[in-house]
């Protein structure tokens, strides 16, 4: 192993282990599972633990973007435009069984998936999610920000 | 004035106009031909002893494949009206058929039917003769159907739309 390559993996890890503590999410919140989220976000779960503690409402500084709630066809053109405002890196977290894959609603306005939309990272099922399933997400999401590639 | 006075009042004014009526549960309809429902309307809220002055609701029901109504006009267009002052209410159809699907509009007596009518239009494809802006309300303007019409396939899945740009 030549001497680049040892700096370049151990870089890698350090900005990984920094990047998986500065969560900065971006809330679309459209449905129930909202009232979920913000049990997690408050203190008795904590989410500042892991360093998502600070949600940003403007898609340009945040780092993951959390889609919590039904997405209708009406809504999935914003969505999208949302996701494409964010800057690199960026990651998507499904929250709650609609966002994963439309959930009980099978009907002409809601969208199967928001994977049929954009790019998702990590899904949360549950209707809603409890706030345990939430960290469980969080936590898995940190670990492929963390052993991920890291692009600067 | 009970529901029993109101529809005799109705009777009373328009004739043979009023196909029937009927109180179920306390729910007191009258049933009226197509072209006596602006007549109808505008005679609910401006008599004295009457004066519906809200329009609470305008929907439609579609009767296709319905158990003992094959045969009859496909849609019902209903009319639910409730006065403020006098503390009652009183609710009229009127019946379609699928292949000449319009009704005279209830924009110029009350404002919120402009937007009440948009949805029945939007959910059932029933047209509104004389309403001044018949657009989609809930759905978006590339949706194709009406969803709440009972042929339309509970899986249809329409095509996404993108951002507009």
């Amino acid at each position: 192993m030549g001497v680049g390559a040892f700096f370049t993996s151990k870089l890698d890890d350090a900005i990984g282990w920094a990047r998986k503590f500065s969560i900065f999410q971006y809330p679309f919140v459209t449905a129930c599972c909202g009232m979920e989220y913000m049990a997690t976000a408050c203190s008795h779960y904590d989410v500042d633990r892991f360093g998502a503690g600070l949600p940003r409402f403007s898609p340009r500084q945040a780092d993951v973007l959390f889609v919590v709630g039904t997405i209708s066809h009406k809504m999935a053109p914003v969505l999208k435009r949302v996701y494409d405002q964010m800057c690199e890196p960026k990651w998507v977290v499904a929250f709650g069984v609609c966002t994963c894959t439309g959930g009980f609603y099978n009907n002409y306005a809601t969208v199967q998936g928001i994977d049929t939309i954009i790019p998702v990272d990590v899904y949360i099922p549950g209707c809603p999610p409890r706030p345990e399933s939430v960290i469980d997400g969080l936590m898995k999401l940190q670990e492929k920000i963390a052993t991920g590639t890291q692009r600067f | 004035m009970d529901g029993d006075a109101i529809l005799a009042r109705l009777r009373e004014r328009l004739g043979a106009r009023v196909l029937h009526t009927h109180a179920q549960g306390g729910d007191h309809t009258a049933v009226l031909t197509r072209e006596a429902v602006p007549e109808a309307l505008a005679i609910c809220r401006d008599t004295a002893d009457l004066r519906f002055d809200l329009l609470v609701d305008i929907t439609a029901v579609d009767y296709l494949r319905f158990p003992g109504r094959e045969d009859g006009p496909r849609f019902e267009v209903v009319y639910h009206l409730y006065s403020v002052p006098h503390n009652h209410r009183v609710r009229l159809k009127t019946q379609v058929e699928e292949d000449d699907a319009v009704v005279p509009t209830a924009t110029g007596l009350w404002p919120i039917a402009n937007w009440l009518e948009r949805e029945v239009w939007d959910m059932f494809g029933i047209r509104f003769a004389g309403h001044p802006d018949l657009r989609r309300l809930l759905m978006y303007e590339e949706f194709v159907g009406h969803p709440l019409r009972k042929d339309y396939p509970i899986d249809r899945r329409q095509p996404l739309i993108g951002p507009k740009v």
